[in-house]
């Protein structure tokens, strides 16, 4: 059998005497979509934070699966490894896409960042790959030279996916990706993720408080409430046969709407 | 027997030996920037008071001082700095490139190579090569720690992107005995060749930022770029007007209000050194068109 790509175990984060969240156990497997579902100030953007090694957990351990077989505790990872980590083999799409591109520079330079990172010299192959990732979400090649400030919310989104992507990374971790979107340009931000999620096979970890979102996109469901999880399990029957009175609420009020 | 009105070189000794401790451990890891306490100095910030810190620093009695300012001894800035070092250090001075023990420099490295036993001492604003795309100083800090380099690239991509070329001409980043990129100063990218194996020693001082960097002698300074748009520096059409010098950077003169202009040495020094070596270019400025015929030295 495979191992998971990502264990947590016991995690609990802290903000002084507040709970962000506790008592979290879940590992992801290869390929799989986990979607983290509960209302606003659950815990969700804590617990991604904490798991993508952007903030600091209280206590707890968080394992990845590293492409050359260990799987160690993140922070047992020096500073370095743990950065080259973050911009090679993961990714994070943030909810404001100014949050993760550079606004300054051309959408062909924040393609070609991460690929200059790991120290890629040869401008027209950049430029190459970069031209690709962006067709491959749907920009227009001669866009490429234009800067995100020029662009609509959904090409940036879009953009910003690209800019993740490139360096062919196995887990994406993702805060409610369309949730600054109009409900117009949604559709299709996610119809373009579900399709780069299979064809490249990543695990991603999504935090949203839509459950259309969720229902969409994963396989597997962790709903969360005040810091904890109330149920966990796969998305259709999470939806269709919530077993928590928590998630029955939510459901309910879904339907309701 | 009087006493001075200021310390040796103005800046007191226990400040000096700071200065000093900085510039030591910048040596023992060329290109690193070092944090030290710059002092308040009686110019301006814009007037290089980072370099004239290193300058007083190390300045002795016995040395020979040269100023430039883009190249020239003689303007306000590099006169103001040589006339503040006689003073407070009463040390001899010069514009000869050859002669000098210390060269504080803004925007230039002399054409004459530099020896042995000779220090220059660079004016810079912005010490930080990646400050333009990433403003936190935590974050540069780490960067340079971790050696993660790829942002000077993306600020070379997006040049090219641009202009079709790599268009940054000065302060054009460069990386030190291949572990730390640096700034070299706003020197023209001419002059970055300059620096690479120099048998001088190169010391860096920003004032306002600062920091203090350095360069020992035979440092090896490669300046960065991509594979199919080599770093290529600066070529001028035409030689010196007044003293027919190629290979050399030349600044445009303007010479008279109907578009007259002509091309001539950045390096005034070196431009009059040749002219005593009887060396002379084509010479009258060129108006309009150029059709005037260079003579031949
Ligand atoms: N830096 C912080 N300091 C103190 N409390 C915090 C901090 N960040 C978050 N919290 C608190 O922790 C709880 C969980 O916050 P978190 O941002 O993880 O929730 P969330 O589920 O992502 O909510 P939302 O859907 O609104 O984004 C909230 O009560 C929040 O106020
Ligand atoms: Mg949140
Ligand atoms: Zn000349």
């Amino acid at each position: 059998m495979t191992s998971p790509i990502l264990s947590v175990s016991n995690l609990e984060r802290r903000y002084g005497d507040f709970i962000g969240c506790t008592d979290i156990s879940f590992d992801v497997w290869p390929g799989e979509v986990v979607a983290i579902v509960g209302e606003s100030g659950s815990g969700k953007t804590t617990l991604l934070n904490c798991i993508s090694g952007r903030l600091d957990r209280s206590s707890g351990s968080i394992r990845y699966n590293m492409r050359d077989g260990r799987f160690p505790d993140l922070a047992d990872l020096s500073e370095a490894e743990r950065r080259f980590l973050m911009r090679t083999d993961w990714g994070f799409v943030h909810q404001n896409p100014a949050d993760g591109l550079r606004m300054r520079v051309s959408a062909g330079a924040n393609v070609g960042e991460r690929l200059m990172a790991i120290g890629d010299r040869h401008y027209g192959e950049i430029r190459n790959t970069a031209t690709e990732w962006l067709g491959r979400v749907e920009i227009a090649g001669d866009r490429i030279d234009d800067k995100p400030v020029a662009f609509s919310g959904g090409m940036r989104q879009r953009l910003q996916i690209a800019r993740n992507l490139v360096t062919r990374p196995r887990l994406i971790f993702m805060d409610e990706p369309t949730g600054g979107l109009d409900v117009s340009v949604q559709a299709r931000v996610l119809d373009l993720l579900r399709g780069l999620v299979s064809d490249l096979g990543l695990a991603v970890v999504i935090v949203t408080h839509d459950l259309a979102v969720a229902r969409l996109l994963s396989q597997r469901m962790i709903v969360m409430k005040t810091g904890r999880i109330v149920e966990t399990g796969l998305t259709d029957r999470v939806l269709d046969d919530p077993h928590h009175p928590y998630t029955q609420l939510l459901v309910a009020s879904i339907l309701e709407s | 027997m009087t006493l001075p009105e200021y310390n040796f070189a103005y800046l007191d000794e226990q400040t000096k030996r700071m200065i000093r401790r900085a510039i030591l451990k910048g040596i023992a890891i060329p290109g690193y920037q070092v944090p030290f306490a710059s002092r308040e100095m009686p110019m301006p910030y814009g007037w290089g008071t980072g370099g004239v810190q290193v300058t007083a620093a190390i300045l002795g009695p016995d040395d020979v001082l040269k100023v430039i300012d883009q190249g020239a001894d003689d303007t306000t800035n590099a006169v103001s700095i040589r006339a503040f070092f006689a003073k407070t250090a009463n040390v001899a001075t010069t514009t000869k490139t050859a002669d000098a023990t210390v060269i504080q420099t803004r925007h230039r490295i002399p054409e004459a190579p530099l020896s042995a036993g000779q220090v220059i001492v660079y004016q810079v604003p912005i010490p930080e090569p990646l400050r333009f795309l990433e403003p936190r100083e935590t974050e540069t800090r780490v960067m340079h720690g971790l050696e993660e380099y790829g942002l000077i690239h993306v600020k070379l991509y997006e040049d090219i992107a641009q202009h079709g070329h790599i268009a940054t001409t000065y302060a054009y980043p460069v990386k030190v005995e291949d572990r730390y990129v640096m700034d070299p100063s706003p020197i023209p990218k001419f002059d970055n060749p300059k620096m690479n194996g120099s048998p001088a020693l190169q010391l860096f001082g920003a004032g306002r930022e600062k920091r203090i960097y350095a360069l020992p002698p035979f440092t090896n300074v490669v300046s960065l770029d991509f594979e199919d748009h080599p770093f290529e520096v600066q070529k001028f059409k035409q030689p010196c007007a007044l003293c027919n010098a190629t290979g050399v950077y030349l600044d445009e003169v303007v010479t008279d209000d109907r578009g007259g202009r002509m091309y001539v040495c950045s390096d005034t020094d070196h431009c009059e050194t040749r002219r005593e070596e009887g060396h002379h270019g084509p010479g009258l400025p060129i108006s309009g068109a150029q059709t005037v015929k260079e003579d031949a030295a």
